[in-house]
């Protein structure tokens, strides 16, 4: 029953299972309504990264990719969401709606208007490299790459925005994993503390613009005004 | 042959027989999850019962259609009961008539007749739930569509017997993303249509916030019997096409033989137990919707069953 070629079976449909989760999570950001419920869901989709990471580590018997998702687990479920609750006062997680510049149902169609572009886009990439995991991971990575500047362009609250940014780098390194699977310890690092740079960096601003400001729906923020 | 006429009638005799026990057993678990006792889980047939000894008003308002609506809305199930697996994993006699489409448009026929009967009798709140559930159903519409084009695509096939069994040939299928996506899609749908708690609280009395149930207030005696078994036997159905068509074919018979048949209506039921604990915890950890949240909530199921189709493009 277990011989390799079932396992490794197996673990090619699990690896396009967390695909298939990572871009509803990447949906999820566009359209939920709650900052705490955000946070999570971005959570969850660097759990879905380090998951398959995991899987391709096995599938390719890569030890770089489980350096990959060490790091993820460490840097993105765990140091990102603290630095943002901390950084960033409880006040602004307690609000539950976040406002939109489009409404929620409309933006999800736009989102899977974007995830469809997104195969179309990876399709002539699929011709070069081959193999079951590349063509579930690259369409799916730039899929998520997309829909996090476009969860950037549609929310107007700072956090959500931070973490549309976030879900870009998550999703190019979804598509990284599977087309790169020996790339280079010291690269993957640069990127994880980069992203926890980002984090802390844009959370103190907002801290800052609420504070001054008591608000942080930055897309509302269009004039400059002088004292 | 005979044996196959044999299990129809079987199965039609199961849904009719165990669906308010269902029922009563999703009651009795979500006044316990409030840690409340509850009524008992054979409530639903006291309350059948019942409404079958006491006499029935009908408006003079009303025309044949309010008259004539109990008797579609318990009909409607039972053929739909004809046409799916509920206790076997191989097509019956009747199952030749129609696919899962044909069974959603019998299903929905039902429903248009209530929400026709509810506007039949100019009672205020009847054509306020009856827009709301048009509204819910129009929404859901679409996700419907997506999700048995999906099945149909990933499957080859609408009909029933096949979806469920390519499910589980070979078992890894079961891990495909599209199979997973469609099974959390067609739950939302589960749940919006036939309002239960994140769409429509279903032990609310409050009529202005009734959407389901303001369907059936004018109804007394024998019609609000039928229409309430009705009711408990669509949500039979659709549990059983949730778990024995879009989730896996354990339980199901394999083979002709009566016993074996028979042995699989307990199984079928601790399925669907299954499916009521998840329920419950569903129910109990959300809140209802307002109205216009409805859209997004079927926005997600849309989104969902899009990206069960997106991933399946992915894996061909």
């Amino acid at each position: 029953m277990f011989d390799p070629a079932t396992i490794t079976v197996m673990l090619v449909k699990l690896n396009a299972l967390a695909g298939g989760l990572f871009l509803l999570t990447a949906f999820g950001l566009v359209a939920t309504r709650q900052v705490f419920a955000c946070l999570r869901i971005y959570v969850g989709q660097a759990l879905l990264l380090a998951f398959s990471a995991i899987l391709l580590g096995v599938l390719y018997g890569s030890v770089h990719l489980f350096f990959v998702a060490a790091i993820t687990l460490a840097v993105k479920c765990i140091l990102i969401p603290r630095t943002l609750r901390r950084t960033v006062g409880q006040d602004i997680y307690a609000r539950r709606e976040i406002s939109q510049t489009l409404n929620v149902p409309m933006s999800l169609l736009i989102a899977v208007a974007i995830a469809f572009v997104a195969y179309a886009v990876a399709a002539p990439l699929l011709t070069i490299s081959t193999g079951p995991n590349a063509s579930i991971n690259l369409p799916i990575g730039i899929a998520g790459l997309f829909l996090g500047a476009y969860t950037v362009t549609v929310r107007r609250e700072a956090i959500p925005q931070l973490l549309g940014i976030l879900a870009m780098e998550n999703g190019a390194f979804f598509a990284g994993v599977a087309i790169a699977p020996d790339l280079s310890l010291i690269a993957e690092l640069a990127a994880a503390f980069d992203v926890l740079i980002i984090a802390l960096v844009m959370g103190l601003q907002t801290r800052k613009i609420y504070k001054y400001i008591g608000t942080t729906a930055v897309g509302e923020m269009t004039s400059l005004r002088e004292e | 042959m005979v044996n196959k006429i044999l299990f129809n009638v079987i199965q039609v005799l199961v849904v009719m027989a165990f669906a308010p026990l269902v029922k009563g057993i999703l009651t009795r678990l979500k006044e316990n999850v409030q840690s409340k006792r509850g009524p008992s889980i054979f409530q639903p047939y006291r309350d059948i019962w019942k409404l079958f000894h006491k006499d029935e008003v009908v408006s003079v308002e009303s025309s044949w259609i309010f008259r004539f609506t109990p008797y579609i809305v318990f009909v409607t199930p039972i053929f739909v009961a004809l046409l799916i697996p509920v206790l076997t994993g191989y097509p019956l006699f009747f199952a030749f008539m129609g696919d899962m489409l044909g069974g959603g448009f019998i299903l929905a026929l039902g429903g248009f007749f209530a929400t026709l009967a509810a506007i039949d009798t100019g009672n205020p709140y009847g054509p306020m739930g009856a827009s709301r559930t048009r509204m819910v159903g129009f929404l859901a519409e679409p996700v419907f569509m997506i999700v048995f084009f999906t099945v149909s695509f990933v499957a080859g096939s609408t009909i029933p017997y096949i979806v469920h069994k390519y499910w589980v040939t070979p078992l890894t299928n079961f891990f495909e993303p599209p199979h997973v996506l469609l099974m959390l899609s067609f739950l939302m749908l589960i749940i919006a249509e036939t309002g239960r708690i994140p769409v429509d609280n279903p032990s609310g009395h409050f009529e202005l916030a009734m959407i389901d149930e303001s369907k059936g207030l004018e109804y007394s005696g024998r019609g609000a019997a039928l229409m309430k078994w009705g009711g408990s036997m669509k949500f039979f159905i659709l549990c059983c096409i949730f778990l024995n068509v879009l989730v896996a074919p354990w339980g199901l018979a394999q083979t002709q033989h009566l016993w074996d048949v028979l042995l699989s209506i307990p199984l079928v039921l601790f399925k669907i137990f299954l499916f009521l604990l998840a329920l419950v915890v569903i129910e109990s950890s959300l809140a209802k919707l307002r109205l216009f949240r409805i859209t997004e909530f079927l926005g997600a199921a849309f989104a969902t069953a899009v990206a069960a189709m997106i991933t399946k493009l992915l894996l061909m």
